[in-house]
């Protein structure tokens, strides 16, 4: 206990950085999935389909990460199911993502000119050729930037991870404070570090919407 | 009147005198003169990029100029010292694209200049924007927001929030070229109203047979420079071959 | 495996969840209201085309939207921590939350100024109204009354945030939730019941934010569509 920050301690944050941006890709390959299933859900022909949709991303959109985070951690042992640090952490991500990432590429998906779909309707397309050789390609484009926005709130929203014990950034951060109690320098290079990560993905999701036209007013979770 | 004794009366309105302007290398306006006698109705046509909107953007200052004298209602506009909030309580503008601010009823869009820069009273303003719409004929639609009306009905909730605030001319900027055909006759009869009430005016406009009924005096502006002046007679008779050719395409 | 549910032991612990969530939606509407404030100043100062001003705006819209809250809850609590003054949780948790959705609101009505035609401000220019006048009538109150959909979606998102102060011991709703479930051993049932309370809320939150939208603009009253 005690000392000053060294060389050892650097190198542990430096391991947390890579961690959180392993968990920030795991959240954005499962949340990417889940998130496309529930695009697709969510403009689904059946009704059931639609609603079941619906009351996933209103349940979601209406819990704190956080709150998912014990849930699984905490909440799935007492019934016989015990998780990991990092499946803890990749479940609650997916889960998370997936709803948010599900409702900005249904927005993107409905954004496609309706005569889109008509002419692809024209061609004799079925439903399925329609969606995947003509919306989807388009959508793809609109959904860019937006995507990569939320890349951002993804790789942020990795440091709630810490509270269920897993080392990415934000716990080492917590592991070397509580080793030489300098809080305030600590967090403030971890602050850093997020937005080293954070930044630059920032002004490529703007350099993409300015290249796109005009900038969508796109809300943020914390 | 002639332009001699509007002057020896000091009823001229608004006077451009040899008046310059570039947007860079383009010279916009090049050496404009023109003015207005009082109750007078001018009517500036031309190509589009003729100078014509300049010009008349430059009479209420939206446009500042590079030489020359505009005086308006006795103020000096080149002056770079003009009180430019006096200007335009003279002045009232009405632009192509109506401008009626979306969040206001249409009558606190006409309430809202007099209560804020004359300091009318909410009752007298009131009362002032019924007056202005029964002038318009949009007397019904006071408590409408601007995009429950169509744009012919904007364009004369745009006008009437002008005259409420008593100006001593009207600038209208090519006020119909937004409108569908069967809504432009509508604005051109409210203005047509108000040259019957002896409004000074200056209006940019395209449409040839409504200046030729309704004009004083028309001002033919071509690359920058006034082409002809005179009488809505040179619309009939032009005089050079210009205006001929501009009337030729244009009618 | 027997899954065997219990809600009545944490049930019975109601007064606790209700004065948690009590001061969940006291430190939403501080956030709320002290947020809109910079955000409006922020905005102000982002678009004055004052070099300090601008670059001061600029940096601090930055710095938090591309860093985690918890991180942020962290130095401002240790940050005063050790400026020598102790502060309680709450008000902790009151000031980092504010400074959080001050950035995001900052941006949120500065793209509702951006929003507003150069052509409105002539308009009032035409008019004869003086700056200040143009800034508030034409200006600030349009913008507010279009970006008010995205304002109320992000104070929403930061009321469901405000779970991460209880990491500085707020004892706020997911900070009593922690309390009991380590004394019940139904860890499940706690969060579960949590989450429904915080979906719950959001409700509440969404309809106020309406109700508030429908007085705040007579527009959106008669027409009932959004700027």
């Amino acid at each position: 206990m005690g000392g000053s920050l060294n060389v050892n301690h650097l190198a542990f944050l430096a391991n947390g950085a890579l961690w959180t941006i392993g968990l920030s890709l795991i959240a954005l390959v499962g949340g990417g999935l889940a998130g496309f299933v529930v695009a697709l859900a969510r403009i689904s022909p059946l009704r059931a389909v639609r609603i079941l949709a619906a009351g996933y991303v209103q349940l979601i959109q209406g819990t704190p990460l956080l709150v998912i985070m014990f849930l699984t951690y905490f909440g799935l042992p007492p019934l016989g199911i015990t998780v990991s640090p990092l499946t803890a952490a990749s479940v609650s991500l997916t889960v998370y993502v997936g709803a948010y990432l599900g409702e900005i590429w249904r927005g993107c998906i409905e954004s496609v000119p309706k005569q889109q779909w008509e002419a692809a309707e024209g061609l004799a397309l079925s439903r399925t050729q329609r969606m995947m050789r003509v919306i989807l390609p388009q959508a793809v484009r609109i959904a860019t930037p937006p995507t990569v926005g939320f890349m951002v709130q993804i790789i942020k929203n990795t440091s709630l991870a810490s509270v269920v014990g897993f080392v990415e950034l934000a716990r080492a951060g917590q592991i070397i404070n509580n080793a030489l109690f300098e809080p305030f320098l600590i967090y403030l290079i971890i602050a850093v570090v997020y937005f080293a990560l954070c930044y630059p993905v920032s002004r490529l999701s703007r350099r993409l919407e300015a290249s796109q036209g005009r900038p969508r007013l796109s809300v943020e979770t914390a | 009147m002639s332009d001699i004794a509007n002057v020896a009366t000091g009823a001229t309105v608004v006077a451009l005198t040899n008046v310059h302007k570039s947007f860079g290398p383009l010279k916009v306006l090049d050496g404009v003169t023109f003015d207005v006698a009082r109750g007078d109705v001018l009517c500036i046509i031309g190509r589009s990029g003729s100078g014509k909107s300049t010009a008349l953007r430059c009479i209420d200052r939206f446009e500042t100029i590079d030489s020359g004298e505009i005086v308006v209602c006795g103020r000096k506009v080149h002056d770079p010292a003009l009180d430019l909030r006096a200007l335009r309580q003279d002045v009232g503008i009405v632009f192509q694209s109506y401008n009626l601010f979306p969040h206001l009823t249409i009558e606190e869009n006409i309430t809202l200049a007099p209560t804020c820069v004359k300091g009318t009273s909410k009752a007298e303003a009131r009362e002032q924007a019924r007056a202005a719409l029964a002038q318009v004929g949009l007397s019904d639609k006071i408590q409408h927001y601007p995009e429950q009306l169509s744009g012919g009905q904007q364009q004369r909730a745009a006008i009437a929030r002008s005259l409420a605030m008593r100006p001593k001319v009207m600038l209208f900027d090519e006020v119909t070229s937004a409108l569908d055909p069967e809504l432009t006759g509508e604005v051109l009869k409210v203005i047509e109203g108000l040259a019957a009430d002896g409004m000074t005016m200056v209006m940019v406009t395209h449409e040839m047979g409504f200046a030729r009924s309704i004009a004083d005096r028309v001002v033919f502006m071509h690359r920058g420079k006034v082409h002809e002046h005179g009488t809505a007679a040179v619309l009939t008779t032009p005089t050079t071959p210009e205006l001929a050719q501009f009337l030729g395409t244009g009618l | 495996m027997k899954i065997n549910l219990d809600f009545g032991a944490i049930l019975e612990r109601w007064p606790s969840f209700v004065s948690g969530a009590i001061m969940t939606l006291e430190l939403a509407v501080i956030a709320t209201v002290l947020g809109t404030a910079i955000g409006v100043l922020g905005a102000i100062a982002r678009r004055s085309g004052h070099p300090v001003a601008t670059r001061v705006a600029a940096f601090y819209v930055e710095s938090i939207r591309n860093t985690p809250l918890l991180v942020q809850i962290f130095l401002v609590y240790f940050g005063l921590a050790s400026l020598g003054v102790k502060f309680p949780a709450f008000t902790v948790a009151a000031a980092a939350l504010t400074i959080n959705v001050g950035a995001y609101t900052t941006e949120i009505i500065r793209a509702g100024f951006d929003a507003i035609p150069k052509a409105q401000i002539e308009a009032a220019e035409g008019l004869a109204l003086s700056k200040p006048q143009i800034y508030w009538h034409v200006v600030m109150l349009p913008a507010i009354e279009k970006v008010y959909p995205a304002l109320t979606s992000q104070f929403v998102l930061l009321m469901l945030a405000s779970s991460v102060t209880s990491q500085i011991s707020a004892e706020e709703l997911t900070a009593v939730a922690n309390y009991i479930q380590s004394d019940t051993y139904r860890a499940f049932e706690t969060y579960i019941l949590v989450a429904i309370a915080y979906v719950a809320l959001s409700l509440v939150m969404r309809a106020g934010f309406y109700g508030l939208g429908l007085v705040m603009f007579p527009r959106r009253r008669r027409l009932g569509t959004p700027l």
